[in-house]
């Protein structure tokens, strides 16, 4: 096969693929393959690996093809590949980008990346151990993705002596589970990655196969997703305007074509006006079409920002705040109900939370569960919460404007994917009802600043305790107070609610939804909960206005909390007769920037209601 | 005319260092004037014209760059109205850390390195454009477009984000920092052939001319001025050479070539079966030194 490397004579497009499989297919020794076949390895390239292959190699006295892709010193030792790597190159026909992608289950994460960025997947099976839980996992994964052309690599087919009968039983397995997956084109082929059969020259050891190599399908399958003949999207990345004679918007088209002269839309907003100038790379064009980036300018000077989305008037994206949608969960801290990540759609960042998990997918056989919360690497069918109205579309239909990703909002790790399924109702025309009478009218009336002062600490630290001398101390003062607590919650409102992690959040937020109620009709709140994490005590902070969140922190440590055991709980979480008990079997997140720390000891009840006092009192009479 | 394939990298490129200045507070463009800065800095132009770069352009001077680098810096710094942030360890320049008497590993780190963290917090840049690929190495191949830094600048490669889509997450905390690479799906040949089309100026030294040049452990050294002391039965020769990557001049290996245009050039790449890297003496130090290095805050 005679190859070149990418833009010799790769004119006729860009192919990107991923493999995958699980531990010990042979993933990487297949890249390194079609590298080494295309004589893309370089001398010092392989005079390296010749010398790797000695220290860490896994196949003797050859050369370890893995050894070209495996690029990390920790992977290399412990023989796994452990991250995405992307390789490159090409023949005359094509030029690809491949995403190898791990197999091992901790890592799907990974192997979604590549998906998302691929038109094609290889999914490698060893003919030895034929269709595992990870290969049906990864042929999932593919299809939720959005791929929609597979190959099955029967891999290792020279260690079942290149047997037709066990190539059939393979293929047959997997294509009883990847049928109904959607997929356009399903093509399975014998391979030996480390002996090179029907990689790139069809081999004369499996005369029985008729198919083509897997490089001549790489080579000869379309793959194209028909992004330009979708409606037009244009997700605005930058507002350019260098001086006062040129406003453009500039991204890149997600989808369809545009013109100048074609009518757009802002799809939140509804404001309207023509494309009157387009900018591409080198200057004035008269259209643009599906992955340009480009600059558009409009005939109307129409308020449009980054994040907005730009559509034609007779096709335009829903727009909504409330949606169902596919969620992949990335992080090692489960996803709870309620909890508030970051959110990006397209050129936008807001804020998000699932509001109901519909059910959980079990990846290897399909079947759908029940599920309160999403653990590493589950997926789940979800609603999900917007607190702006955004732009969209199904991921099915589109897969710029269809996907997302949610961001934890205290490590900023990137923690789930999303695909949208259906928008769950036309949010455009819901107005937020505004009151002439306001949070501050009603305060006014009182002569007091609302608030909400948020106690939170261990079972028995001296909460509400604290709590009941500052309200004391208020009513005296005339101010008009309320709390909450789990006493007057927990009997009625929260009676629904136990004390499992996802229980505890809803209750938080609750709580927090009731408090500002109460803020918002001039009261000072008082809250004293257990409250032990800090994702939810930033929800009900965010909640609030500004100056309106004073978190207390007593901070009294867990020794002297069960030394003191007023209500006998800590003895009965020892002995195990409590479950979920914070401090014991579940765990307290201190604060981090508290407004107020109390350390309660050597102090009396009184000398520290007498410090919560004494700091908000400034506040108080704003 | 560009291909459709350059056409695409191109865009994908325009993308991320739109996305680069709208989500960054203080970014910054690292112009190490190599071909692959050159060709980020000419895309970088182009993606927000008619305005002007919208973030300047740093360069680590290690006191051991080539002549001709420098003056191609200046040049194209004043054609192009470029703000130009010029910046050297003076710890280091106070020591007299030198590749001569201290070797390539203390050298790159003290005054490539330890000034490139220098400078990142001396203007507190939050997100650092190179022009890395990740076909240059295996290190590089798993490199994010985004790629998390921590507080020390430090890069874990075992805590990396994934990216989705274009969906690239921008967001880092207080006193964190982001590197940015705009051409990370770009090869070599993209590059080179990138140059030819769009006609980008490049450090003549990438061209074949006769240059002064010393035989050292097997690779040619171009003896840019007189501090790289002559060993026994060493002398200055006058041949046809021309550089593949650039760096400091004593670890850049030169080699014999008369390939003096552009076609010439890619010409001798596609018949060349020797990577990129290996003119590069620092990368051959230890295994896996890239990574190690990547780790510490290297670009």
């Amino acid at each position: 096969m005679d190859m070149h490397p990418v833009g010799a004579g790769a004119s006729r497009g860009l192919l990107r693929f991923l493999t995958c499989g699980s531990v010990d297919d042979g993933k990487s020794t297949l890249i390194g393959r079609l590298l080494y076949d295309s004589k893309l390895i370089m001398e010092d390239t392989l005079a390296t690996i010749e010398k790797d292959s000695r220290k860490h190699g896994t196949v003797g006295e050859e050369v370890d093809l893995a050894l070209l892709v495996d690029g990390l010193e920790a992977e290399r030792q412990q023989g796994i590949t452990i991250d995405v790597a992307y390789r490159f190159f090409g023949t005359p026909k094509r030029s690809f980008i491949v995403a190898d992608t791990p197999g091992h289950e901790q890592y799907t994460r990974n192997m979604a990346t590549g998906a998302s960025n691929s038109d094609l997947a290889i999914i490698l099976c060893d003919a030895r151990k034929g269709v595992l839980t990870q290969t049906k996992r990864h042929t999932f994964i593919c299809s939720l993705l959005g791929i929609r052309h597979v190959v099955l690599a029967v891999n290792k087919i020279d260690l079942v002596n290149f047997d037709e009968a066990t190539f059939d039983r393979i293929v047959g397995d997997w294509a009883t589970f990847a049928s109904g997956l959607g997929f356009t084109s399903l093509v399975p082929i014998p391979v030996s990655a480390r002996f090179g059969d029907n990689v790139t020259l069809p081999s004369g050891n499996t005369p029985w196969y008729r198919g083509p190599t897997l490089l001549s399908h790489l080579e000869t399958v379309d793959a194209e997703h028909g992004a330009e003949d979708k409606p037009f999207r244009f997700p605005v990345q930058w507002v350019n305007r260098p001086n006062l004679d040129f406003r453009g918007f500039s991204g890149t088209v997600a989808s369809g074509r545009i013109a100048v002269g074609d009518g757009v839309v802002v799809a939140a907003s509804g404001r309207q006006s023509r494309v009157a100038r387009i900018l591409g790379p080198d200057g004035e064009q008269p259209a643009a079409a599906a992955g340009e980036a480009v600059t558009l300018c409009l005939a109307d000077e129409i308020d449009v920002a980054r994040g907005d989305v730009l559509a034609p008037l007779a096709d335009r994206p829903e727009v909504t705040d409330q949606f169902a949608a596919h969620l992949l969960w990335m992080d090692e801290e489960a996803m709870l109900p309620g909890r508030q990540y970051l959110v990006r759609f397209g050129n936008l960042w807001t804020s998000a939370s699932v509001t109901a998990i519909k059910h959980k997918v079990d990846v290897n056989t399909l079947e759908q569960h029940p599920a309160k919360k999403l653990d590493f690497n589950e997926i789940a069918f979800c609603n999900l919460s917007l607190s702006t109205r955004v732009a969209l579309d199904p991921y099915g239909e589109n897969r710029t404007t269809g996907a997302f990703i949610l961001v934890d909002r205290f490590t900023n790790r990137t923690a789930g994917a999303g695909m949208v399924n259906f928008s769950l109702r036309r949010a455009t025309n819901i107005h937020t009802e505004e009151f002439l009478v306001d949070k501050h009218a009603r305060a006014g009336l009182d002569h007091q600043k609302p608030m909400v002062l948020w106690f939170t600490g261990l079972s028995g630290s001296g909460k509400s305790t604290i709590a009941k001398l500052v309200e004391q101390a208020l009513h005296r003062e005339g101010r008009h107070t309320y709390t909450l607590d789990g006493d007057n919650l927990r009997h009625g409102l929260n009676r629904d609610l136990g004390f499992t992690d996802q229980d505890r959040v809803e209750n938080i937020r609750r709580v927090g939804e009731v408090a500002k109620l109460f803020v918002d009709a001039g009261l000072i709140v008082l809250c004293s909960f257990i409250s032990p994490f800090r994702a939810e005590r930033r929800m009900v902070r965010e909640m609030m206005g500004a100056g309106e969140f004073v978190e207390v922190f007593v901070d009294t440590p867990i020794e002297e909390c069960v030394r003191r055991d007023p209500k006998g709980l800590y003895a009965k979480a020892m002995r195990g007769a409590i479950q979920n008990f914070t401090g014991v079997s579940s765990p307290y997140e201190t604060p981090e920037k508290p407004e107020l720390r109390i350390d309660t000891l050597g102090k009396t009840p009184e000398q520290a209601a007498s410090i919560v006092l004494s700091h908000i009192r400034h506040l108080l009479d704003q | 005319m560009l291909t459709p394939h350059l056409r695409r990298l191109e865009a994908e490129a325009i993308g991320i260092l739109r996305e680069t200045a709208a989500s960054f507070r203080n970014p910054v463009l690292l112009y190490s004037i190599g071909k692959d800065s050159s060709v980020v800095l000419h895309i970088a132009l182009k993606a927000f014209a008619p305005g002007r770069l919208p973030f300047p352009c740093l360069h680590i001077a290690t006191g051991w760059d080539f002549r001709a680098m420098l003056e191609f810096r200046d040049q194209r710094a004043a054609e192009l109205g470029l703000n130009l942030i010029v910046h050297t360890n003076p710890d280091g320049l106070a020591r007299g850390i030198n590749p001569i008497d201290h070797g390539s590993q203390v050298h790159m780190s003290v005054m490539g390195t330890e000034a490139l963290k220098q400078a990142l917090d001396l203007h507190k840049f939050d997100a650092a454009i190179g022009g890395a690929r990740r076909d240059e190495e295996k290190a590089r191949a798993k490199e994010r477009v985004f790629s998390h830094r921590t507080s020390g600048h430090t890069w874990e490669p075992r805590n990396q984000r994934p990216e989705l889509w274009g969906l690239y997450n921008t967001r880092v905390n207080q006193g964190e920092g982001m590197r940015v690479f705009p051409l990370s799906n770009w090869t070599e040949f993209d590059v080179w052939d990138y140059i030819a089309a769009e006609n980008i100026p490049i450090v003549p030294l990438y061209y074949a001319a006769p240059r002064p040049v010393v035989r050292r452990d097997g690779v040619l050294i171009m003896r840019d001025d007189e501090r790289l002391p002559l060993l026994p039965g060493e002398r200055v020769e006058e041949l046809w050479v021309r550089f593949r990557t650039m760096g400091d001049w004593p670890l850049t290996a030169a080699h014999e070539s008369r390939a003096a245009t552009i076609e010439e050039v890619i010409r001798e790449l596609r018949e060349s079966r020797v990577s990129e890297r290996a003119g590069r003496l620092i990368d051959k130090d230890q295994e896996a030194s890239m990574e190690r290095k990547k780790r510490e805050g290297y670009f």
